[in-house]
């Protein structure tokens, strides 16, 4: 099946792939070729996708995924590849939200820092390779 | 003569303004075409999956109601700064056009961008917010904060429609404004048999976050289209004026040289009607 990564600002990737598994709300979801007709909405979290027997993972910051006509797609809010992560600056941002999270008590502040720190925190994951 | 010869250096130097400023906008225009060229296939894919969805489900959402109409705002995206041709005025013409349509609504204005502010607050039109600099790249967060600013006005009961006019990036030389209608959201509902949709967690958990979603990238979108169109638009009349400064020094100069030849000639024959004299 042919999978897709577009973000609003460029299409990230487009290739035969195996299979996926997206991060979606409620869990991760595995996708093998010819799957039903399908829209999850995503977290932020890693997509890992299978060519031949190796795997590639990319981080990204939520969004969407559809299935149909063996044809997959992720809208995504953001995607980088690990080697396309600056690894200084997510740690400056999770610095920064964790800071934010201890003084501030407005909630949607708080909101926001979490998910900016939960995205930092996914990129480095991802950086890493873990 | 001597006033041809300041023209012609007056000619000149404005010249170089525009030609300088011809460079800068080819410049700009060509990161903001390759932006928005790869910004289309989101958008594309986003209305896509909308139209689809609609197609299968009875959509629910607060963006979507279509209630009665009492006010409109009409969001107009224009340029900061003028020196690009027609870009700014037409759009403003069409804003204006469009909004003499409306029959029995309250119309206000969000202004973005400062000619488009400007030309309204001249006519005396009630100017509900404005957006002033918003740079050479729009940022997505920007974009959300006007997107979330205008969907808190609908969701209010503030405003019951808002239509979004603005430029469409065609080419360099060719913009298309379009008004479109942006809130409530009316998806374009695909012909084509609907696929069967398994939703994860649930449609109404998907359609919660899409709609949103559609609304601040149509309006990111829409921003990033106007600017690379005002970049192609100023492109363009700085090089007309530049190729019109080459046109009027050409003329000068023609000028300028007639001119000095009459004055060669004439001492030439003066210098030729005194000799012929002194012969006697």
């Amino acid at each position: 099946m042919t999978l897709e990564i577009i973000t609003p600002e460029r299409v990230v990737l487009k290739e035969e792939v195996a299979s996926v598994v997206v991060p979606g709300t409620d869990g991760y979801l595995g996708i093998l070729p010819h799957h039903a007709a399908m829209i999850a909405s995503l977290r932020i979290g890693v997509v890992k996708y299978r060519q031949g027997d190796r795997f590639y993972p990319l981080a990204i910051g939520g969004g969407f995924f559809e299935v149909v006509d063996n044809r997959a797609v992720i809208l995504a809010n953001t995607a980088e590849r690990p080697e396309e992560i600056d690894i200084g600056r997510a740690q400056a941002a999770a610095e920064r939200a964790r800071r934010r999270l201890q003084e501030s008590s407005d909630e949607t502040d708080v909101q926001r820092a979490e998910a900016a720190l939960k995205r930092a925190l996914n990129r480095l994951r991802v950086a890493k390779g873990e | 003569m001597r006033n041809i010869r300041r023209r012609i250096r007056a000619v000149r130097s404005t010249q170089q303004i525009t030609r300088a400023m011809k460079m800068v906008a080819a410049a700009k225009l060509r990161r903001a075409q390759t932006g928005v060229i790869a910004a289309r296939p989101y958008t594309k894919k986003l209305a896509e999956v909308l139209g689809r969805l609609a197609a299968v489900e009875e959509l629910q959402h607060p963006l979507l109601e279509n209630r009665p109409v009492q006010r409109v705002a009409y969001v107009v995206v224009t340029g900061d700064r003028g020196l690009c041709g027609s870009y700014n005025i037409n759009i403003a013409r069409q804003a204006l056009e469009a909004m003499q349509k409306e029959q029995d609504v309250e119309v206000s204005i969000v202004a973005v961008g400062r000619k488009g502010r400007d030309y309204f607050l001249r006519r005396n039109f009630q100017i509900m917010q404005e957006v002033l600099g918003l740079g050479e790249e729009i940022e997505f967060a920007r974009a959300k904060r006007i997107a979330d600013g205008l969907m808190r006005d609908f969701l209010g009961g503030r405003v019951d429609r808002v239509m979004f006019v603005s430029a469409h990036f065609v080419s360099a030389l060719q913009q298309r404004v379009e008004v479109q209608q942006l809130l409530p959201v009316l998806p374009e509902v695909e012909e084509q048999v609907a696929p069967d949709y398994i939703f994860e967690p649930d449609v109404k958990a998907v359609v919660d976050v899409l709609i949103p979603k559609y609304v601040v990238n149509k309006v990111y979108h829409n921003l990033i289209e106007a600017k690379a169109s005002e970049h192609g638009a100023r492109m363009t009349s700085m090089e007309a004026a530049t190729n019109n400064a080459v046109e009027m020094i050409d003329r000068l100069t023609l000028l300028f040289n007639r001119a000095r030849q009459d004055a060669i000639t004439k001492e030439i024959s003066e210098v030729v009607g005194g000799a012929e004299a002194l012969k006697g």
